[in-house]
């Protein structure tokens, strides 16, 4: 039997810089006890039933909707293009029209997926352990990088923690801190950007928390 | 009141402030947005047309973010937007006048069809998903083309997929 899951949303710091410029960015994140591995029979039925939803006009009208729309905005205010580097929600959609489905992976992508394609609020997931303090955003400081293989440019929009940067906003968890099959705890990050309701971003990471946790959402 | 509209007042004119670039940036931000939300309006009323219907180029490059850009950056963004806008908005009105004279055509078909002969419109040419066609052919073969027997004929289903 499973004890009920309690999850702590706590909100990160934002450097003055970034928060002077995005006034509405936030990022909220959330611990807790859970392990990568195989994704449950119900996570993967959920995921055929996410798929059957998307059509083709949703999926172009995705992007009149108000949460994908904001994180659209956002990309394009800093410097990405949405149409390339698709937001995560759109980039689910486009998955599952390319390929006839969503695929199943393992139960953190599908928790994520699962949250993120229900919500339209990305999440990227750290280990715990592997983090040092608290998470907050902010811009990258010269010479910095995710890894050696991964320089960041300059002023570059990242999700660090007291120490060093460990993703990129919108993007990828550096190496050194992303979730490895060895996880035991993880940190859920929300990104919530101008007209992307709290309640919106909260479901996204009860979603994924829940699934992740117990295998089942609540 | 000659004075006040003028502007010469008799008092020193005002010095203006140095620009506040984070205000300015503020601004252009919300320009961007502005502009990609007209152009997400834009792209979704394209659809169902393709790029054969409508060859339009959507994108405008990425400035290799996430990253903080600076003024120079949001304004030659705003910019790029605001051209894509303009001739998303441009070739979408052509479009739709053409499709306006397709639909009055199939109009005109079925009134007289003998004044059409062998005319041919399909869904796309008005701007609509599917592979119906309205089609002006003669009625019994020859037989109604020598006898100027005409109707319109209209296939409302995709091909079957050959095997």
């Amino acid at each position: 039997m499973t004890t009920e899951l309690d999850l702590q949303l706590r909100d990160g710091w934002v450097e003055a810089e970034l928060a002077e410029e995005f006034p509405e960015l936030r990022l909220v994140h959330a611990a807790l006890a859970a392990t990568p591995g195989r994704s449950p029979r119900e996570l993967k039925e959920r995921l055929r039933g996410l798929a059957d939803r998307y059509t083709g006009a949703k999926v172009i009208h995705m992007r009149q909707d108000s949460v994908p729309w904001a994180y659209r905005v956002f990309s394009r205010q800093v410097g990405i293009d949405p149409d390339t580097d698709r937001t995560p929600v759109e980039a689910i959609a486009l998955e599952r029209l390319r390929h006839g489905g969503l695929k199943s992976e393992n139960l953190l992508d599908d928790a994520l997926t699962v949250a993120t394609a229900e919500t339209g609020v990305p999440i990227v997931a750290l280990d715990t352990t592997r983090v040092e303090g608290e998470l907050g955003l902010r811009v990258s400081r010269p010479g910095e990088g995710l890894g050696e293989a991964r320089p960041l440019s300059r002023s570059q929009i990242v999700i660090a923690d007291e120490q060093r940067p460990v993703a990129i906003v919108l993007g990828e968890a550096a190496p050194y801190a992303g979730v490895t099959p060895a996880c035991r705890h993880m940190t859920l990050c929300a990104l919530q950007v101008k007209g992307v309701p709290r309640i919106s971003v909260e479901e996204a990471l009860w979603t994924a928390a829940e699934w992740l946790y117990t295998g089942r959402s609540g | 009141m000659a004075e006040v509209l003028t502007g010469h007042t008799g008092h020193p004119l005002r010095v203006p402030a140095p620009a506040d670039e984070r205000s300015a940036r503020r601004t252009l931000r919300e320009q961007v947005a502005r502009l990609e939300t007209e152009l997400s309006e834009l792209f979704c009323s394209s659809w169902p047309r393709g790029p054969k219907q409508l060859p339009l180029d959507w994108g405008v490059g990425g400035r290799g973010g996430p990253r903080l850009l600076s003024l120079a950056e949001l304004e030659e963004l705003r910019d790029e937007l605001a051209v894509r806008v303009s001739e998303a908005r441009r070739a979408l009105s052509d479009r739709t006048w053409l499709e306006e004279q397709n639909r009055r055509r199939i109009e005109e078909m079925l009134l007289d069809p003998e004044a059409h002969h062998w005319e041919h419109v399909s869904s796309e040419d008005i701007g609509e998903p599917g592979c119906c066609h309205w089609h002006v052919r003669p009625r019994w073969g020859i037989l109604g083309m020598f006898l100027n027997w005409w109707r319109v004929v209209i296939s409302s289903g995709c091909p079957l997929p050959t095997a």
